[in-house]
């Protein structure tokens, strides 16, 4: 299946977590939060302004700037 | 036994209680500090940790025949060496060897929550799990067998719901059983990192071996793993203190090398997958979840409160609550406060013997101490609504709403209630910067705080502002207060890219579920930060505040250009002769009128003359040279320097100076007239921006010195403002007058 950016992914579009690069604080941080490989996630909605992003994973809500899903390469789910 | 008896025995136990030492950790949202408040009461005290600001609170218990110390470290997702606040959690655990890390965990979200608990496990940290908030698991339909968790944990877990007082005695009944040695389910564990990796750590250890003072003092495999994760503050450890640093990194940067060609991954990404696999093979085991996953009313609030049209209005309304609260409702209490260190002043003048202590006492303590109550009302009432907003998680909601907006002037998006707030006044708005996790973005909206124009400098704006530009008063101080947020943001935007270049902190940040705040919460939340003030920072206020006050008040025998009590005397006796030589009451009366007019001006005469001889006045002609090309004289030197202990009183001493008397208020027509013949628009503009920038006022550095945690950026903060306001009022001074403009 051919992985997208994270911060490409539309309003409720879920996703697989194929890997994360980037900087190295940065990744480490998304790693602890659950980043790993073949975690799935959806995203809830953006902030009214366009920026962050809200996501769903490991049955929790974050939120993150696109600049920083940037470095999250997913796939895509069907269904989402 | 006779109660007499009785009570001797228990004071003899109270004595011999066995001390026990317990660190809390936990996910921030886990609801770690309400069992810790629970757990400890009121019984608690708040500082910093050594050399960071970052909170440190301790408190006690009594159970049983042991006297347990809690720490309630900071709430981390982890503990890596990526913030100050897992630094402090895991040195603590490390160097301090509590007797029991109690680990909080949000049973409603297990799954993340275990990943700190997988940094204890590698740690060798004797654990107790408190399985928190398990009402609301079990309402979502999530049920944990407790017993095998425990078991596959090797650490006893209870259930709590730490809102409702429910398992404390459980918890502390396991504490207890740790700490003692008599838990059977303790035991210590690895999680398997897979072959390629374990073989790599056990190479690493073995390097690790050869010096038996490292593995004396830290687990060989724990520091490996960290190692492996390029962990830095590991590393320098090693590198610094290790007898073999050499071969240990050496084998380390072969183990990198290997893990990378054979298994394709980073190692740290390795290390988190491996983790998260621990954690889910867990799960599968001891986790059930009942019913499929419905739509929460936390989630129905969301999309409310930050639905793409209406969440921004929603912000803008909380914040106008809070901030009207705050500054209109406080000015109350603060006006009290005033009277009260009003009316205590007036007690002692008419109490205490003449002479210097009375005057220290009156004038430089008593009003000092007025001057750091006053803050109090503002810290309260602010920090009642910064608790509200943290506990229900609406706090979270106003970072990611206005992330955008903040993230484009070089800040966080939790930046934003600090720098609202600084309107009205910076102390509690600088305060209110702690909500800030990373330390660059911290330290920045601690700088450029002052540079939004708090409400203590408008009465100097009014003043100026009305004498020299009553048609257009309102716009010029609407700019001021532009130009204030606009240097703010250029100020941050450099520091950003010199200073504190390349720290910038990653946006991940938690978006938790509303929940009911606890109103004992956040009373002990508002009554921290009160005490805090007061007791760390009052010091300082204070301090400063007698030093400002025996600058204008000293010395105390000036040489008079002239015999101003002779004058004031003669003025009288003539008067006086003159009212009981003339016919008619009105006419005594208008001869009275006159001699007060006469004698008043002379008293204000006599008082500009002392100020202008007193060590102030000294310094404010001493500065004269620097700020003469600003288009300021030694008045405004001297008002500037009084201005330091708070900026309204710039508005006094220009009353003193101007002689019309230092309770001339900001809109007296007398000091304006009296300021018109001294200045021209283009100082008094320059005058009003310089009053935005310069140095803030006292209470804002005696702050932003316990906040900053660092003597050298609170002077850095003085001289920034101090060379920007000078540089400021002299392109406005000298490009007005380029320009045509004031001659």
């Amino acid at each position: 299946m051919r992985t997208m950016k994270l911060s490409e992914l539309e309003v409720s579009g879920k996703c697989r977590i194929v890997k994360v690069t980037g900087e190295r604080a940065i990744k480490k941080r998304l790693l602890e939060m659950g980043f790993v490989k073949g975690t799935e996630l959806y995203v809830e909605k953006v902030a009214p302004l366009g920026d962050p992003m809200e996501l769903v994973l490991k049955g929790y809500h974050l939120s993150l700037r696109r600049e920083e899903a940037n470095d999250v390469q997913v796939e895509r789910m069907q269904g989402g | 036994m006779s109660t007499q008896a009785l009570k001797a025995k228990n004071w003899v136990a109270e004595d011999k209680k066995k001390i026990l030492k317990v660190g809390l950790c936990g996910n921030p949202n886990s609801g770690k500090s309400c069992i810790f408040n629970e757990l400890t009461g009121g019984n608690q005290h708040v500082g910093n940790w050594a050399g960071v600001t970052v909170e440190k609170k301790i408190g006690h218990a009594n159970f049983g025949p042991y006297q347990i110390e809690f720490v309630d470290l900071p709430g981390t997702y982890s503990l890596t060496a990526y913030s100050m606040e897992e630094i402090v959690a895991r040195d603590y655990i490390i160097k301090e060897r509590p007797d029991v890390v109690v680990n909080v965990v949000d049973s409603t979200n297990l799954d993340r929550n275990l990943y700190l608990t997988t940094q204890l496990i590698e740690l060798g940290a004797r654990a107790v799990i408190a399985l928190n908030m398990s009402d609301e698991a079990e309402h979502k339909g999530l049920s944990v067998d407790k017993e095998l968790l425990a078991k596959l944990l090797g650490m006893p877990v209870v259930s709590m719901v730490g809102n409702r007082g429910i398992g404390f005695q459980e918890l502390l009944k396991e504490i207890v059983a740790v700490a003692e040695k008599e838990e059977p389910v303790s035991r210590h564990l690895h999680i398997n990192y897979g072959i390629e990796v374990e073989e790599e750590i056990r190479k690493i250890q073995a390097e690790m071996r050869k010096d038996p003072a490292l593995t004396a003092a830290y687990s060989t495999r724990w520091l490996s793993v960290k190692l492996l994760e390029h962990d830095g503050s590991i590393k320098e450890h090693i590198q610094k203190t290790s007898a073999n640093a050499q071969g240990i990194l050496e084998q380390l940067e072969k183990s990198h090398k290997h893990i990378e060609t054979i298994l394709h991954e980073e190692s740290e990404i390795l290390l988190a997958d491996r983790r998260y696999g621990f954690i889910k093979g867990l799960l599968l085991e001891v986790f059930h979840e009942k019913a499929a996953g419905r739509r929460s009313l936390s989630d129905k609030i969301d999309k409310i409160v930050t639905n793409r049209l209406l969440g921004i209005p929603i912000l803008v309304g909380f914040l106008w609550l809070m901030f009207q609260t705050t500054f209109k409702l406080g000015a109350y209490p603060m006006d009290w406060i005033d009277s009260g260190v009003g009316l205590l002043a007036t007690f002692l003048n008419g109490v205490m013997p003449e002479g210097l202590l009375k005057a220290l006492v009156v004038d430089g303590i008593v009003s000092g101490v007025g001057g750091v109550l006053v803050f109090l009302p503002n810290i309260l009432i602010l920090f009642f609504f910064i608790s509200l907003f943290e506990d229900t998680g609406y706090m979270a909601r106003a970072a990611f709403i206005m992330d955008r907006i903040m993230h484009t002037l070089g800040l966080h998006g939790k930046s934003f209630i600090p720098m609202v707030m600084g309107f009205g006044c910076n102390v509690p708005a600088i305060m209110a910067a702690r909500a800030l996790e990373n330390k660059s973005d911290r330290m920045l909206t601690i700088l450029i705080n002052p540079l939004v124009s708090c409400s203590a400098r408008l009465p100097v704006y009014i003043l100026l502002a009305g004498a020299f530009f009553p048609q257009q008063a309102g716009n010029l101080i609407f700019g001021i207060y532009v130009t204030g947020l606009v240097l703010a943001i250029l100020v941050g935007q450099l520091f950003r890219r010199t200073i504190f270049k390349g720290e910038t902190a990653p946006f991940v940040m938690e978006l938790p579920p509303y929940r009911w705040p606890l109103f004992k919460s956040v009373m002990i939340h508002m009554w921290e930060k009160g005490s805090v003030f007061v007791r760390k920072v009052g010091g300082t206020i204070l301090a400063a505040s007698v030093i400002i006050w025996f600058l204008s008040a000293f010395p105390r025998n000036v040489d008079y250009s002239m015999d101003f009590d002779r004058a004031i005397a003669q003025t009288k006796t003539r008067y006086e002769a003159k009212i009981a030589t003339s016919v008619g009451a009105a006419q005594k009366r208008k001869s009275a009128e006159a001699m007060m007019a006469e004698v008043s001006g002379i008293k204000a005469r006599k008082e500009k003359e002392r100020v202008s001889k007193s060590y102030a006045g000294h310094l404010g002609q001493w500065i004269e040279p620097v700020i003469r090309p600003l288009g300021f004289d030694w008045r405004g030197g001297i008002a500037l320097i009084t201005g330091i202990a708070a900026k309204e009183i710039v508005v006094s001493t220009f009353g003193v100076l101007y002689q019309v008397g230092g309770d001339a208020a900001a809109d007296s027509e007398g000091l304006r007239e009296a300021l018109r013949k001294e200045m021209t628009p283009l100082s008094a503009l320059a005058f009003m921006f310089f009053t935005l920038i310069y140095i803030p006022c006292i209470g804002t550095l005696g702050v932003m010195y316990r906040e900053l945690g660092s003597l050298k950026w609170t002077l850095f903060a003085v001289g920034y403002s101090l060379g920007l306001a000078w540089v400021v009022a002299f392109l406005i001074f000298q490009g007005g007058r380029f320009l045509g403009f004031g001659t």
